[in-house]
């Protein structure tokens, strides 16, 4: 568990960590949205040069990113195959019974792989350079206009960065109670599908009633210094829009104006 | 002037069968440091919750700083009243050491200005600065209590109620967060009320008031309270050393003064003793 | 068979191969002899849990070898193998209340036992003699364990280490957060246990008294290294080292030194209020004397 790359933050000062979540959210899903017009040799070789470049201005090795990859691979090669086998059409490679590799199949799968990469490696960016809490700084800022409408936007973003906060006392108990519950002789993952559920009830039953009690603690508390109303409350954080978000974006906007023009004008 | 009055509080939680708190009625000064003491299940942190009406009593009185608690009045006494909780976790909302101490201020919708001094304020008075940025889980447990009570200075409020709020502490956070709260006490004049077990936080109050199932049983001085030695582990206290000392002395047929007396002062008198022998 | 537990040259990383690998132990040599009381202490963060975890095969040094018995467990020992050490070496982990979950405390007791192979009569059984031996009331062991109190709870969770019938207990600060006469009692049931039923000791505390009044071997870590180890009078014989590595004295020895200094003479350091007081006695006027 303690090896998943996927999702991590990594400390840093690079380009890239010193970035606005907002801006690196905008970025991600402006770049995630234009890798499904990317259709040949030139758009992919933009989309990839703006990822790798991305990868250099965050100061963390390719190598890191990669690691990041490892646990998506069985996934990737699993989704590789279902189109090469059901993509039809084109020149027939090889046949047999009713699995089919055409040369469309191929050609799909290649460009599935592809996206798939691209998208991953591009959130991975996303997570490696920025801590959970900017990113739901990040989020509630980008949604407050939804405030018109009488979303609770204040209290939505305090119930994540709270959730967040949590994850690592959470974790931490889960492997109490696991350690605990070996000593009592309990073999995880081993035996079949109902020896398996059964060895989760010892993990499960006490790590939600551990959670209640803390969620109990937590309201008494959060009460106790004066948290009544979730909108009417000012802000300790700010997000700030600087110079190296505003370059961001320009390179972005263009680079990816540049792959749908080509998809659309060449 | 009192500045906290407790008149005949009862308290019975829906599913029991015993009254949590029965017929409790005290009075606390202001500017003192008041212990309340009782063993587990006594119902110490029963009356805290009371006090600053996270639960509300069946009947009886409390009158907070010349404001009796109703329903209506219990935000403005929360104004006035901060209380560090037993688990330095269980209290921690903030993502970050900055934001925890904020989280009060902006519960009261403080500008982010004033926000900003008075975090870096709060933190320097409990020798937090140096950590405004970690988050809480690169924290000991003795840190998350100074970043507690950050918090709650920096709302400025006359009372500090302190549940049980060193018991989940090692000896060295337990002794730092003691030295931290004498400070700011002397500081920002605080009438003080803690719950605790602790020999060392009790020895640090003016008065201590010992509850046992609910009810009053007495009010003492520490030097009061102390010398009656044994008794005192029912009270959920543990004996000081002076007391255990004076024990095993006499019963090696040493003279001994029947009065408590402090580290310092039984040197003084065995010092004195052995010059005389 | 009597277990004794060796560590030889052991260190661990968490997170071994990754670029967040932090080293937790380093070198570390120790013996745990059978029927010994083994003290650990050190500050947070000093590599106390984590060479816990080696005591009983929850982790696996990343070097280095650990000999439970006549077992021996290094890096590339499978996990399968490893679960009978579980039996012989009980542990109770801080705030072991955690664990609860059956829906009876005879249950949640007899728990452990049958992940040995004991059969379900056979573990009531034994859950019945221990939650006896722990001192709980008859009364509770059909009610929901998440209805009883802090204290009874933390009893149920040590009984239910202790039905597996372990030659060696291992308890992580089993005192945390409990009041005197709670502390007391704990601390009594562990000596009971060691001197009725002969079991191994290895207690993880930072309460000098007990170490003082409990312990005949003392561990102290600091930063994931055994930084000292000996019996409670040679490692609290010297204060200004443990001063230097932020660990206190039992309160008697630090009254001693203070009195020291008023002139009183000390043969050896007393380490509890017992030995305080055998030596201060024929230092002092005796009743009957008039000395004011």
């Amino acid at each position: 568990m303690n090896k998943v790359m996927f999702g991590r933050f990594i400390p840093g000062h690079s380009w890239v960590h010193r970035m606005d979540p907002r801006a690196k959210l905008i970025l991600s899903f402006l770049y995630i949205a234009v890798v499904f017009f990317a259709n040949d040799f030139w758009t992919y070789l933009i989309m990839t040069v703006l990822l790798l470049a991305s990868v250099v201005a965050s100061a963390i090795r390719l190598g890191v990113y990669i690691r990041g990859l490892l646990p998506l691979f069985w996934l990737m090669i699993f989704t590789v195959l279902i189109q090469v086998f059901f993509g039809a059409g084109g020149h027939v490679y090889w046949q047999w019974g009713w699995l089919v590799v055409s040369q469309n199949g191929l050609n799909s799968a290649g460009l599935i792989l592809m996206r798939f990469v691209l998208i991953i490696l591009i959130s991975t960016i996303l997570t490696f350079t920025t801590q959970p809490l900017e990113i739901a700084d990040g989020i509630e800022s980008l949604l407050s206009p939804l405030r018109r409408l009488h979303f609770p936007v204040a209290t939505l973003a305090l119930m994540l960065s709270l959730a967040l906060r949590f994850v690592p006392t959470l974790m931490d108990e889960a492997e109490k109670i696991m350690n605990a519950q070996r000593s009592r002789g309990v073999d995880f993952g081993e035996g079949g599908l109902r020896q398996r559920i059964r060895t989760i009830v010892p993990i499960l039953i006490p790590l939600f009633v551990n959670a209640f009690n803390r969620a109990i603690e937590i309201s008494t508390a959060m009460e106790a210094r004066g948290y009544q109303d979730g909108e009417n409350r000012t802000k300790y954080r700010q997000l700030k829009w600087q110079r190296v978000d505003t370059a961001s974006l320009v390179i972005y906007i263009v680079s990816l104006s540049a792959v749908i023009g080509l998809r659309y004008f060449s | 002037m009192a500045i906290i009055r407790v008149e005949n509080l009862n308290y019975q939680y829906p599913n029991s069968d015993t009254q949590a708190i029965d017929n409790v009625s005290f009075e606390i000064q202001a500017g003192d440091w008041v212990a309340i003491v009782g063993h587990n299940g006594s119902g110490k942190s029963t009356l805290a919750k009371l006090l600053i009406g996270l639960m509300a009593a069946d009947s009886g009185k409390i009158t907070i700083d010349g404001q009796e608690l109703t329903p209506e009045t219990v935000w403005q006494i929360r104004e006035k009243v901060g209380m560090v909780f037993q688990n330095p976790d269980n209290q921690f909302v903030g993502a970050t050491v900055a934001d925890d101490v904020a989280f009060g201020m902006e519960n009261r919708s403080v500008d982010r200005d004033t926000m900003v001094t008075k975090v870096d304020q709060a933190l320097a008075q409990v020798g937090m600065l140096d950590y405004k940025n970690r988050e809480p889980a690169n924290l000991s447990g003795g840190q998350k209590q100074r970043v507690a009570l950050a918090g709650i200075i920096a709302i400025a409020p006359k009372i500090l109620i302190l549940d049980e709020a060193t018991s989940m502490l090692d000896p060295r956070g337990r002794q730092e967060i003691l030295s931290v709260i004498q400070d700011l006490k002397q500081q920002l004049n605080l009438t003080v009320l803690s719950i605790t077990h602790d020999i060392d936080e009790a020895a640090n109050a003016d008065r201590l008031v010992v509850i046992d199932d609910g009810r009053f049983v007495e009010e003492a001085t520490p030097k009061e309270l102390f010398s009656h030695g044994q008794q005192l582990v029912e009270m959920g206290l543990d004996v000081p050393l002076p007391e255990k000392l004076k024990d095993a002395l006499q019963q090696r047929h040493v003279a001994i003064p029947q009065s408590y007396l402090d580290e310092r002062g039984l040197a003084d008198w065995l010092r004195t003793s052995r010059l005389n022998k | 068979m009597a277990t004794d537990i060796t560590f030889e040259q052991v260190n661990y990383w968490y997170q071994a191969g990754t670029p967040f690998a932090v080293q937790a132990l380093k070198d570390i040599n120790l013996a745990i002899t059978p029927g010994s009381f083994t003290a650990v202490v050190g500050q947070t963060g000093s590599g106390k849990s984590t060479m816990i975890q080696h005591l009983n095969a929850l982790l696996k040094p990343s070097s280095g070898t650990v000999k439970i018995g006549d077992r021996v467990i290094t890096n590339e020992t499978k996990n399968k193998h490893l679960k009978p050490l579980r039996k012989k070496v009980g542990m109770v982990f801080q705030f072991p209340e955690n664990q609860l979950f059956e829906e009876t405390v005879i249950k949640d007791i007899a728990f452990g036992p049958q992940n040995f192979g004991v059969s379900e009569a056979d573990a009531l059984v034994l859950a019945k003699r221990m939650a006896q031996e722990v001192g709980l009331d008859e009364s509770l062991l059909n009610r929901s364990p998440f209805d009883l109190s802090g204290g009874q709870m933390r009893r149920v969770a040590i009984a239910g280490v202790l039905a597996l019938e372990p030659e060696v207990l291992v308890l992580d600060e089993p005192t945390a957060g409990l009041d005197p006469r709670g502390r007391l009692e704990v601390m009594q049931l562990v000596t009971r246990l060691r001197e009725e039923q002969g079991l191994t000791i290895i207690l993880i505390t930072h309460q000098m008294d007990d170490v003082a009044n409990y312990a005949d071997h003392v561990i102290v870590m600091g930063h994931g290294e055994v930084i000292k180890q000996g019996s409670p009078r040679e490692i609290f014989s010297d204060p200004e080292w443990l001063e230097a590595h932020q660990l206190g004295l039992p309160a008697a020895t630090q009254f001693a030194y203070k009195l020291q200094q008023d002139g009183f003479q000390f043969d050896s350091m007393p380490l509890t209020v017992e030995e305080l007081a055998d030596q201060l006695a024929p230092q002092l006027a005796k009743e009957g004397i008039d000395h004011e």
